[in-house]
C-alpha cells in the first residue's frame, strides 16, 4: 500500500511537472501531423497510400512521445538532485524506475492515439485489427521508454541526453522497417535491424493495420517482451552502478 | 546491543581520494550524535554511505538491526535525511513538494496535507507555501528541504550542516527544533563545522579530520581535561617584552600567553587570583581595559586534539557556510 501511493504520486508528479505541459502536448499533437503532411507532399500519393504510412507515424509518435522527456528530466532531476529524494524513499529501486517510466509509457501510448484519431476522418480503418494493435502500441511504449531510460542513465547532462537519443532514434526509424522494407536494406544492416525492438513493433503494426507482417505475431511480442524485460533489468543495473557511488 | 547505528571500519575512495578511512562508531538509540570537521573531512561521505546513497569500499553497517553493509537500502524507512544542498522540485509549490515527500514514504493523503501545514507553520513559511519552491530565497529553501526530511517522523534523521544559509534568528529556531526531535526520541546523526553548534547541541562529537575520527566521546569527557585548567584574558595597553619578563618572573604559578600586544591569555591549574595581576600591570603603568574568566570550551579541546586552529572553521561561520 505504501508503496503504492508513492507510485502512483510520482507518477502524477511527473504526468504534471513533464508530460501535460501545452508546449508537450502541442507537439505531440503537431508532430504526427506535419510527417503526414510531409509524406503526401513529398511523394505526391494520394489519401490511399496513408494505411502505408500510419504504421510508420503510430511508431514515431509512440518513439518520440515516450523518449524526448524522459531522458532529459531524469538528467534533470540527477543533476539537481532531486532525484536523491526518490533513491532514499523506502520503496525498491524496480518500483521507482516504474513510477519513472509509466508516465512516459502513457504519454507515448496516447500520443500514439493521435494519427489513427486523424487518419479516422480521412480513411476507412475498418480493416484495422485493434486486439493486436493495442497491446503492440502499448509494449513499443515500454520497449522505447525502457531504451529512453537506458539513454537517461548512461549520460550525465541534459544537453548529451537530448543528443544520445538522438543518435539512437533516427537510425532506429530508417533500420525498423518501418518505412523501407528491412528486404531492401544491404546486407550488412540487416543483422542490425533485427536486434532493434523497434523492428518487431513495426511488424505488429504492418500486420495489424494494413495486414502486411512479415514476422509471427507470436515471435514479435515474444521478443518485443524479452526485449522489455532486458532493457529494464540492464538499466536498473546500471543505476545501481552508476547512481549509487 | 542498543544501538541504532553501529559502523565498523567504514572506508570510502573516490579515484585519487581518501574519502574516509577506516571509521567506527555507534549511536545509540535516542542519542544526538554530532561528526564536526573542517571542509571536506568526509562528513557528506559518510552520510551519503550510511543513507544508501553511496556504496562503501569497506566496513560494515548496521543500521536499526538491519545490516546496511549489502543491501544498502534496507533501512530507508527508518530514516529521514537533510541534504547539505536544497534539494527540492523548483516547479512545485512549498506545500506540495512537502505532500510529495510524505507520499515517498507512503503517507495517506489527509495525513501528509495536515502535517505539511504544520511544518510550514513551524518554519514560518505559511506565506510562502503556494508560491514554487525555485523562486524560494536561500533560506527558504533551506527550511523548506528539513521539513521535507522530517514530514515522515523518521525513527532516525541525518542532518547534513542543517543550519548553513540560516540567518541568526532562524538557527536559534532551528536548533530549537532539534533539541525537541532529540527530546522526543529521534536518533540525529549531524555534521556541522559550527563547534559552538555542537557543543549546544550534541550528547557526543566525533572530530573528523581527511575522512579519519580523531576523537570520539560525550561532551563531558572531551572537556575533562581542561576543566583543571583555569584560564583568565587580559585586554590591556600594549606591552612589551619587558612587561613579559616581569609578569614571568613575579607570577611563577602562572603561565602567561601574549595573544597580542594587547591580550594577555594566563592559564594555571589553580583558580588564578586576576586582581593581583592586574595590579601588577597597573603599576608598571599599563592600563587595563578588561579582565574576565574563560570556561575553557569544545574549540580548545579541538585545536589540541586536531591541531587545527578554530579560526579556520570560525571563518566559515562569518561566512554563513562560505561553500561554494
Ligand atoms: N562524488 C565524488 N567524487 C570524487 N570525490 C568526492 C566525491 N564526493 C566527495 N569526494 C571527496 O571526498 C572528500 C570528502 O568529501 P565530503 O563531501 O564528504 O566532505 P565534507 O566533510 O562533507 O565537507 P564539507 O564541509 O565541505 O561539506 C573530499 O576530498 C571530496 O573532494
Ligand atoms: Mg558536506
Amino acid at each position: 500500500m505504501k508503496a503504492w501511493i508513492a507510485f502512483w504520486n510520482i507518477l502524477v508528479k511527473d504526468m504534471r511537472s513533464y508530460y501535460l505541459k501545452p508546449p508537450n502536448i502541442s507537439w505531440g499533437l503537431l508532430f504526427p501531423l506535419v510527417w503526414i503532411a510531409m509524406f503526401f507532399i513529398r511523394s505526391g500519393l494520394g489519401m490511399d497510400s496513408l494505411p502505408n504510412l500510419l504504421p510508420g507515424l503510430v511508431a514515431l509518435s509512440i518513439l518520440f512521445g515516450t523518449t524526448s522527456v524522459l531522458s532529459v528530466t531524469v538528467t534533470f532531476e540527477k543533476k539537481g538532485r532531486s532525484f536523491e529524494r526518490l533513491l532514499l524513499a523506502p520503496i525498491s529501486l524496480e518500483t521507482l524506475m516504474l513510477a519513472k517510466t509509466s508516465g512516459a509509457i502513457l504519454f507515448g501510448t496516447i500520443n500514439a492515439l493521435v494519427p489513427i484519431f486523424i487518419a479516422m476522418f480521412l480513411i476507412d480503418l475498418s480493416a484495422i485489427n485493434w486486439v493486436v494493435l493495442f497491446p503492440a502500441m502499448v509494449f513499443i511504449a515500454v520497449s522505447s521508454t525502457f531504451l529512453g531510460l537506458f539513454i537517461a542513465v548512461s549520460v550525465k547532462e541534459v544537453f548529451e541526453a537530448q543528443t544520445f537519443s538522438n543518435f539512437f532514434r533516427f537510425p532506429m526509424i530508417f533500420l525498423c522497417g518501418l518505412f523501407f522494407p528491412i528486404e531492401q536494406l544491404p546486407i550488412w544492416l540487416k543483422p542490425l535491424s533485427y536486434i532493434l525492438p523497434l523492428t518487431y513493433g513495426a511488424d505488429v503494426l504492418h500486420a495489424s493495420i494494413n495486414n502486411s507482417g512479415k514476422i509471427p505475431l507470436v515471435l514479435d511480442f515474444i521478443l518485443l517482451i524479452a526485449f522489455c524485460v532486458v532493457l529494464f533489468l540492464v538499466t536498473l543495473r546500471n543505476i545501481g552502478r552508476k547512481w549509487i557511488i | 546491543m542498543n544501538d541504532t547505528i553501529a559502523v565498523v571500519n567504514l572506508s570510502k575512495r573516490f579515484a585519487d581520494v581518501q574519502a574516509v578511512s577506516d571509521l567506527s562508531f555507534n549511536i545509540s538509540k535516542g542519542e544526538l550524535f554530532g561528526f564536526l570537521g573542517p571542509n571536506g573531512a568526509g562528513k557528506t561521505t559518510t552520510i551519503n554511505i550510511l543513507t544508501g546513497l553511496a556504496r562503501p569500499d569497506n566496513g560494515t553497517i548496521m543500521i536499526g538491526g538491519m545490516d546496511c553493509s549489502q543491501k544498502h537500502r534496507a533501512a530507508q524507512h527508518l530514516i529521514g535525511v537533510v541534504p547539505d544542498e536544497s534539494n527540492l522540485y523548483p516547479e512545485l509549490t512549498g506545500f506540495d513538494n512537502l505532500c510529495f515527500c510524505g507520499a515517498l514514504y507512503g503517507m495517506p493523503r489527509q495525513e501528509r496535507q495536515n502535517k505539511a501545514q504544520e511544518l510550514l507553520k513551524v518554519f514560518g513559511l505559511e506565506e510562502a507555501a503556494n508560491r514554487k519552491f525555485g523562486g524560494y530565497s536561500k533560506g527558504m529553501k533551506r527550511k523548506l528541504t528539513i521539513a521535507a526530511g522530517i514530514i515522515h517522523e523518521p525513527q532516525i534523521l541525518f542532518l547534513d550542516e542543517p543550519t548553513t544559509g540560516l540567518d541568526v534568528a532562524s538557527a536559534r529556531q532551528l536548533r530549537q527544533l532539534i533539541s525537541d526531535l532529540h527530546k522526543n526520541g529521534t536518533t540525529i546523526f549531524l555534521t556541522t563545522h559550527y563547534i559552538e553548534e555542537a557543543q549546544r547541541l550534541c550528547n557526543r562529537i566525533a572530530f573528523i579530520v581527511s575522512g579519519h575520527i580523531v576523537k570520539i566521546d560525550t561532551i563531558e569527557n572531551l572537556l575533562q581535561p581542561f576543566q583543571n585548567i583555569h584560564v583568565v584574558q587580559i585586554i590591556c595597553a600594549d606591552t612589551d617584552e619587558k612587561i613579559h619578563h616581569r609578569l614571568a618572573n613575579s607570577f611563577p604559578d602562572m603561565n602567561f600567553i601574549f595573544v597580542r600586544k594587547d591580550i594577555i591569555r594566563i592559564e594555571a591549574d589553580k583558580p588564578i587570583l586576576a586582581g593581583a595581576v592586574v595590579r601588577f600591570l597597573e603599576e608598571q603603568e599599563i592600563e587595563v581595559y578588561e579582565a574576565k574568566r574563560i570556561t575553557p570550551s569544545l574549540e580548545d579541546v579541538f585545536v589540541q586534539i586536531t591541531g587545527i586552529e578554530a579560526d579556520a572553521m570560525k571563518k566559515e561561520k562569518s561566512g554563513m557556510g562560505g561553500k561554494t
